[in-house]
């Protein structure tokens, strides 16, 4: 079911919460969010397979579980290697009759450490081999369950606690790693980016990956409060802004051909987007110019292949 | 009722350590967690619903009347409610002491 | 009887795989575990094995698919040496504490630096704590046959643990041996298909992998713990019934000539075989030596081995690794074995065979003198690495 819906028709989806009350994430975790509206896409026929990180802890103290489906956690950078062997465990099962044949998806979570960094290869290696699962990467933009360390997914600039904002070196000097575009890069039939602060989308775009035949991967924003040193009742206006600014442009790749999700007369100035955030607060003006003029340009590249459809 | 893990004796552990009570974390008062607490103007609320689905705690649910209340045992009073409320039917306002 | 063939080992582990029914297969290659890959792959391809099979990018990886495929209840296998063990290493802990019946073969191969691709036990020695139930088995045919041994024992839910068959490196993996085939029927009799206890599947939704607090951690550990130790009697009843299937019957420690001996030699793995015949040699000349052989290295038979041992006045212990800056593992292990004991024989140990260097019957006799010219000068409980030039 994928009808273009206009109007913010947040009754359409389901009421049922797969993901429980009582985690320990943090006060305005929109991560947390994420993780609620990518169970409520997929409803009770799942098995997840989640990397170490903020969203396992809080999720997974034992005896306590805030997981009403079949989930699996393992070690930090093998996610997408154990969802390949539950989904050719649940294959090769249903082949042989010895479980009733079913449509279980297989989806593998795991954060931006995880996804862009430790658990790059193993990500590669399954998106090579074609399996049928979804990998949603929850981006939070650094190592936030361990304090807040930097990823080769925090932003230009940002300051961590491994690139801080110092005398000499003024936070994070790489630009964030482009996992959709290595998602891509591997032929797989469906790619997208997607927000929490836009739910319907999010929750569009998951099912979407549910039906598709193969591997699909989505690359969720996910703000941090305690990370990017934001209030915590700004978490979706951050994420709006995100994605206005043309920082997290919402876009799918399917079979190879992009499409902007959403497009803007005018992308609102970076300046909006940081100063909300203490993770930038050291931020020049040289510094914001550059990242803007970076971010337009590979704005104006993303819409360049989205009219092409490539 | 999931007793909490420093009672269980070693015996009691299911194998692997598997946890068998899906979604039991709900036992767990994380409203305790706040100082502040969403209150709700009914006059201004248009039941569009963003409160509840952006709640990142799944606070809120539907009443008999059609409007979406917190439930004040999850609500770790992060604001995002209030903050996103298109009308601005919700505001924060300092959780007193129980006494 | 069943057939009677000669073939490759590591074919006959494949072969075994098959025959055992098993679901999922992903491993990644190592010299020298590449032959029951390659024969995997081929059984697979042709449409003579029902499986999943796939070569993934990493040891890592390998062992991280069995454990998501495990943990859904398939049947799985995988197969590694050396460097690729060390390398999903992290891993072997982890299935251990989910308690997933998994079964992998190593080719022992030695562990880098420098790089070597020939047999020695230091990449067993390098996961000992792991939690895996863990033979050491001596030929090919206890190869075969400790694949089906394998899968019964661990997926048997009052064990439910994953097991390592070592075999050495192209001493045992790449040689052509005879082999009694199982008839499949006997095996599917033997070897009914994985029921688990629990798995991950939406008709009961169960969270596995849940991380721990101080406060209940060492209640999880003593419950593993617990849990391996008592399962010596399932691994004694699997080989019982395995030997009445076939006539082959296997011990936690086996013996050849050892009842009445003074000087035991230990081995474990195929230079055991090598030592029997030292020993058949030194018994002409009169001398009071046999043979002690370990075939289950975890969970540690205690109670066997003193029986097998306790009587004698020294043991020469023959390790194919070193714990680098400390000891020979097996003559320590075996130390503290004995430790408590008030009668017990002094154990001299010596390093040999270290990265595929030939152990030969007659090193086993010098190896013996040896010891026996050191324990005279008092030096009883010696340690030094055999055979060095320089």
């Amino acid at each position: 079911m994928t009808e273009n819906l206009n109007v913010f028709a947040v009754r359409t989806l389901t009421q049922k919460e797969y993901f429980a009350p009582g985690h320990r994430a943090c006060q305005g975790c929109a991560e947390a969010l994420a993780v609620r509206l990518v169970a409520k896409a997929l409803g009770r026929n799942v098995i997840i397979a989640n990397a170490t990180g903020c969203m396992e802890i809080v999720s997974s103290p034992f005896p306590f579980t805030s997981w009403r489906v079949p989930w699996f956690h393992v070690a930090f950078e093998n996610t997408a290697a154990v969802a390949s062997g539950i989904e050719s465990a649940l294959k090769v099962l249903m082949r042989k009759g010895r479980i009733p044949h079913k449509k279980i998806v297989t989806l593998a979570m795991a954060g931006d450490g995880g996804t862009a960094d430790i658990g790059l290869q193993a990500l590669s290696g399954a998106l090579e081999r074609g399996h049928d699962f979804i990998y949603i990467c929850t981006d939070n933009e650094a190592y936030m369950n361990t304090g807040i360390q930097r990823s080769s997914s925090t932003p230009f600039g940002a300051s961590t606690t491994t690139s801080p904002a110092g005398k000499v070196q003024m936070g994070q000097i790489t630009w964030k790693k482009n996992m959709p575009a290595i998602a891509a890069a591997h032929n797989i039939p469906y790619v997208a980016t997607a927000c929490p602060s836009y739910p319907i989308d999010l929750v569009q775009k998951v099912k979407k990956a549910a039906d598709i035949e193969g591997p699909a991967y989505v690359h969720i924003l996910s703000v941090c409060p305690t990370g990017w040193r934001s209030a915590p009742e700004l978490s979706i206006k951050l994420g709006r802004l995100a994605v206005e600014t043309g920082v997290f442009p919402l876009y799918e790749v399917e079979r190879g051909q992009y499409r902007l999700n959403m497009d803007f007369p005018k992308l609102k100035p970076i300046k909006d987007y940081v100063k909300l955030q203490g993770r930038f607060r050291h931020l020049t003006e040289s510094m914001i110019d550059e990242i803007e003029k970076r971010v337009h340009q590979e704005y104006e590249q993303l819409k360049e292949k989205a009219k092409k459809g490539v | 009722m999931t007793k909490p893990e420093s009672e269980w004796t070693w015996k009691e552990l299911p194998v692997g350590n598997v946890i068998l009570e899906p979604g039991n974390a709900s036992q767990y008062r994380t409203g305790d967690w706040k100082t502040l607490k969403p209150v709700l103007n009914k006059e201004l609320c248009i039941h569009c619903g963003l409160c509840y689905i952006f709640c990142p705690d799944m606070a809120y649910s539907l009443s008999a009347e059609g409007y979406f209340i917190a439930d004040l045992y999850y609500c770790k009073g992060c604001g995002i409610c209030a903050k996103e409320c298109p009308t601005g039917a919700i505001s924060m306002v300092l959780e007193e002491e129980e006494k | 009887m069943g057939k009677r063939v000669g073939m490759e080992v590591s074919i006959a582990a494949a072969e075994a795989v098959k025959q055992a029914n098993v679901d999922v297969i992903s491993a990644y290659p190592i010299t020298p575990q590449t032959h029951i890959v390659e024969h995997l792959s081929e059984l697979v391809a042709n449409g003579e094995f029902d499986a999943e099979f796939f070569c993934v990018e990493s040891e890592h990886s390998a062992l991280s698919v069995c454990v998501g495929a495990a943990a859904t209840g398939a049947r799985t296998f995988t197969c590694t040496s050396s460097q690729g063990l060390a390398l999903m290493s992290e891993i072997t802990y982890i299935a251990s504490g989910l308690r997933l019946p998994i079964l992998m073969i190593i080719s022992n191969r030695t562990l880098s630096a420098p790089l070597s691709i020939w047999n020695d036990h230091s990449d067993a020695m390098s996961i000992r704590d792991c939690g895996w139930i863990q033979f050491f088995v001596e030929n090919g045919q206890e190869v075969y046959d400790h694949v089906f041994v394998g899968y019964r024992l661990g997926e048997d839910r009052n064990v439910l643990f994953p097991v390592i068959i070592n075999m050495d490196g192209f001493i045992l993996s790449h040689v052509i041996e005879p082999f009694e085939l199982i008839e499949q029927e006997k095996i599917d009799q033997f070897l009914p298909p994985y029921q688990p206890v629990h798995r991950l599947h939406p008709d009961r939704p169960v969270t596995m992998g849940a991380f721990a607090l101080p406060s209940i951690f060492t209640e999880t550990k003593k419950a593993q713990e617990e849990a391996i130790r008592s399962s010596i009697p399932k691994i004694l009843e699997t080989w019982k019934a395995f030997g009445d299937m076939t006539g082959r019957y296997y011990h936690p420690i086996e013996t050849y000539k050892a009842e009445d001996a003074d000087t035991l030699l230990v081995t474990m793995g195929s230079c055991g075989e090598t030592a029997s015949v030292a020993v058949d040699k030194m018994r002409e000349e009169g001398k009071s030596v046999g043979l002690v052989k370990i075939r289950l290295w975890r969970p540690f038979p205690f109670e066997a081995f003193k029986e097998a041992t306790l009587h004698s006045k020294q043991l020469v212990v023959i390790d194919r690794a070193i714990s680098v800056g400390a000891c020979g593992p097996v003559a320590a292990e075996l130390k503290a074995a004995l430790y408590g004991e008030a009668q017990r024989p002094s154990v001299y140990n010596f390093v040999a065979g270290i990265s595929g260097r030939d152990v030969t019957p007659s090193d086993f006799i010098k190896m013996v003198d040896k010891a026996e010219i050191e324990i005279e000068k008092g030096n009883k409980e010696g340690y030094e690495i055999y055979g060095v030039r320089g």
